[in-house]
C-alpha cells in the first residue's frame, strides 16, 4: 500500500491527501463549530460596526466599559419576540448603570425587520446581522442567541434558545456590579 | 341580554350570574380556537408518522446520500453558515414568498419522489416554517415527504452531535 502510494505521481498523491482532508473535515466540522461556540467564552467579543433600520447603527468598539448585552434574533423567532419587551425594558432600567442592549437580526432582508420594529419598537439599535459576524461569534444556528460581553469586552456569557430571562438578569446584573460606567 | 334561548336551565342561565358564567365560557371558547389556529401553523400538525430523527436521518444519507431531497425551509443565512451536505436551500415558508419558492422548486419533481424538510430555526414548538412547507408539499399530492424533527435547533440537534455539514460558498 505505502509503496505504490510512493509510485503515484506526486500531483495525484497530493489530491489523494486533499480528498482525505476534505472528507475528514466533512466529518468533523460539525462538533468542530460546537467547540467554536464553547469557546467564545471568556474571549474578547469580536468588534463589528453594522447599520440597521431607521439609521440604527452600531460600532461595538466603542461600548467598552460598559456591558453589553448581544442579542441574535429574527422576526419569525417566537422566543425572540418574547424576549425583546424585555431587554427593552432592561435597557431603560439598567442603561443608566452602563447596560447597553444591541439587537442583531438575522432576516434574509431589512424590510420585515423595518415592518417589525415599527410594531413593536424598542429602546435599543437593532442592525443587519449575516454569515460572517455569525461566524465570528461562533456560529449562530438557531435563534435567539444572546451573550453577555462585559465592561472590558469579554464574552462572560451565552444563552441559546427559550432562556430564564431572571438567569440572564442575574448575570447581567453581576456584570454591571463588578464596575461602573 | 338577560336570556338566552339556547340555555336548557333557565335559572342557571339568566340573570348577572347566568351572563358572568356564559361570558366565562364564552372567554374559555375563544382562548381554545385561538390556541387551536396558533396549533393549526404549529409543527405538531406534522404527523408522528411523518417524522424523521436527526440520528436516523444522518445514517441514511451516509448510506445513501441522493435517496431523497432534503429542502431546507428555514433561513438563508443559517443555511449558508450550515446546511445538510446536498440540501437544498427552498426559502423560509412561513412566507408567501418562501412558500411560492418551494412550490417553484418542486413542481417539476414527480409526486413519488422522496423529500425530507428540515428548518431548525428555533425550538419546534415556535418553528414557524415546517407546518407550512408540509401543507404545501401534501397538498401537491406529494406522497412520500418526511420531515427532520429538530427539538431545539439545527446547532444544538445536528451540529453539534457531529453530524455532516456543507457551507454555502
Amino acid at each position: 500500500m505505502a509503496s505504490s502510494d510512493r509510485n503515484r505521481p506526486l500531483p495525484r498523491r497530493i489530491l489523494g491527501l486533499a480528498v482525505a482532508a476534505s472528507l475528514l473535515f466533512a466529518g468533523v466540522s460539525g462538533s468542530a463549530r460546537a467547540q467554536t461556540a464553547e469557546s467564545m467564552l471568556n474571549r474578547p467579543a469580536p468588534v463589528f460596526v453594522r447599520s440597521g433600520p431607521g439609521g440604527a447603527r452600531v460600532d461595538l468598539a466603542q461600548d467598552r466599559g460598559r456591558v453589553v448585552l448581544l442579542n441574535f434574533w429574527a422576526t419569525w423567532c417566537a422566543p425572540c419576540r418574547t424576549e425583546m419587551p424585555r431587554f427593552a425594558a432592561w435597557q431603560k432600567e439598567y442603561g443608566p448603570r452602563g447596560l447597553r442592549v444591541v439587537g442583531v437580526s438575522i432576516d434574509d432582508s431589512e424590510p420585515p425587520v423595518r415592518a417589525f420594529l415599527e410594531k413593536l419598537p424598542v429602546d435599543y439599535p437593532v442592525v443587519m446581522g449575516d454569515r460572517a459576524l455569525a461566524e465570528q461569534y461562533g456560529g449562530v444556528l438557531g435563534v435567539p442567541v444572546t451573550f453577555l460581553i462585559d465592561r472590558r469586552g469579554i464574552i462572560r456569557g451565552r444563552f441559546e434558545g427559550e432562556t430564564d430571562l431572571r438567569a440572564l438578569e442575574t448575570r447581567m446584573r453581576r456584570l454591571l456590579d463588578s464596575g461602573s460606567p | 341580554m338577560r336570556t338566552f334561548a339556547f340555555c336548557s336551565r333557565r335559572t342557571f342561565c339568566s340573570g348577572r350570574a347566568g351572563e358572568s358564567v356564559l361570558r366565562a365560557c364564552a372567554a374559555i371558547v375563544t382562548v381554545v380556537l385561538c390556541a387551536t389556529a396558533a396549533q393549526a401553523q404549529s409543527a405538531f400538525t406534522v404527523p408522528a408518522s411523518a417524522l424523521v430523527q436527526p440520528a436516523a436521518l444522518h445514517h441514511e444519507l451516509e448510506a445513501s446520500p441522493h435517496g431523497s431531497l432534503v429542502l431546507q425551509v428555514g433561513s438563508r443565512m443559517l443555511f449558508d453558515e450550515d446546511h445538510i451536505p446536498g440540501a437544498v436551500y427552498a426559502g423560509p415558508a412561513s412566507t408567501p414568498e418562501g412558500i411560492e419558492a418551494l412550490r417553484a422548486r418542486v413542481t417539476p419533481l414527480a409526486r413519488s419522489r422522496a423529500i425530507v424538510l428540515y428548518c431548525g430555526c428555533c425550538p419546534w414548538d415556535h418553528c414557524p416554517n415546517i407546518a407550512p412547507a408540509w401543507s404545501l408539499l401534501r397538498g401537491m399530492g406529494f406522497t412520500h415527504v418526511r420531515v427532520l424533527f429538530i427539538a431545539h435547533n439545527f446547532g444544538t440537534d445536528w451540529v453539534s452531535k457531529g453530524y455532516g455539514v456543507e457551507r454555502s460558498q
